[in-house]
């Protein structure tokens, strides 16, 4: 069970420019890695983070087996109109996590 | 060739200055916690709640605090709110064990818990779950002052005391050696700490995930190129005992993040 944790300030003035920050609980195996008996651990990574404000995509990111383990991504936006911001990752094995976010803007 | 010379010539002085220098033991006003010598985006990273990967654990801990067992017993229905029950818990550990007439660290004492009060099967070593309790447990500590005063305890602070003046592995060296005479300076580029526990389990970047004291203890002991101990060992948990009484008075930090 992957779990996230998100950090989006809970209101904010109209045209604020806010800072967001995401952590999620991932392995990041990179598939370049021998186990304890030779074999290379199969590669399971996130591969995109997505987030949507409103059902508006402001900011996407591609992710690779360079990307440390529970990775940590922060990005800037300004804050429009109150309503919630979707978080979405998604990676190898099915791997697909969402989360929400409300913020009121003023 | 002469370069390998060269170096080993310095290895040897090196080691030869060590052993010159009386293992003398740290000023308690000279303490420094590994928190003191981080970069400042390490030290940014703990402090945030939402950048420290610690508190991944930390909630995943409070989510099996208040998990039943097959028996109907969560950690909450004996303990209540971790917030006050755990508050300054993990500052005095390892602590003694009366029933068991010896020292137990935080990890043990929670398997004990788990097999005698919700007849659980224990949690291996280094396991997400127990990393993830001892972690919520250990963050209801934060800000509070080690202590290590028990006088049960003075055995297993003595046998700690030992394993860490004394010489130990291939490389004949003692944990006093780096940790109390050369602290602050640097081994391979990165500085040498002082080796206080104050914020176990620790995020290490070096591993990308947390890890218990024990584990952090296992690295030096390999480098030393010694025989590591178990996990729950009782010369690990006399050594673990050794150095929270060593570091006693200093704030915890747990879960801390360190390089």
């Amino acid at each position: 069970m992957a779990r996230a944790l998100i950090n989006v300030p809970p209101r904010a003035k109209r045209g604020q420019v806010i800072e967001i920050k995401t952590l999620i609980s991932h392995v990041m195996e990179t598939g370049f890695r021998p186990s304890s008996i030779g074999v290379l651990l199969p590669r399971y990574i996130i591969t995109e983070f997505v987030c949507t404000y409103d059902g508006q995509e402001i900011f996407r990111a591609d992710l690779y087996p360079a990307i440390s383990a529970n990775p940590f991504i922060t990005f800037h936006t300004v804050a429009t109109q109150s309503g919630t911001l979707t978080f979405t990752w998604t990676g190898d094995n099915g791997f697909s996590v969402t989360e929400q976010a409300a913020i009121t803007v003023e | 060739m002469r370069r390998a010379i060269l170096d080993v010539g310095c290895v040897i002085v090196v080691i030869a200055t060590a052993a010159l220098a009386a293992a003398g033991e740290i000023p308690l006003t000279e303490r420094r916690s590994g928190y003191d010598m981080m970069s400042r985006d390490t030290k940014a990273m703990q402090d945030d709640d939402t950048a420290n990967p610690a508190m991944l654990w930390v909630f995943e801990g409070e989510t099996l605090w208040n998990t039943k067992a097959a028996n109907g017993k969560a950690c909450a229905d004996c303990h209540g709110d971790a917030s006050t029950s755990m508050k300054g818990v993990a500052a005095r550990y390892p602590a003694f064990d009366p029933s068991r007439g010896q020292a137990v660290d935080l990890e043990q004492r929670i398997n004990i818990c788990r097999s005698e009060r919700q007849n659980a099967t224990p949690l291996p070593f280094e396991s997400r779950e127990l990393l993830a309790l001892t972690a919520f447990v250990a963050r209801q500590s934060r800000g509070m002052s080690i202590e290590q005063n028990d006088p049960r305890m003075q055995p297993a602070i003595a046998t700690g005391r030992a394993l860490f003046e004394g010489r130990q592995g291939q490389l004949n060296l003692s944990c006093a050696q780096c940790h109390n005479d050369n602290w602050g300076k640097e081994l391979a580029g990165s500085v040498i700490p002082q080796g206080h526990p104050t914020g176990y389990p620790i995020y290490r970047l070096e591993w990308q995930s947390l890890g218990s004291l024990q584990r952090r203890l296992r690295n030096c002991v390999f480098g030393l190129r010694a025989e590591t101990y178990a996990f729950g060992a009782p010369d690990a948990v006399a050594l673990e005992a050794f150095l929270m009484w060593r570091a006693r008075g200093m704030p915890m930090d747990a879960p801390a993040v360190r390089p």
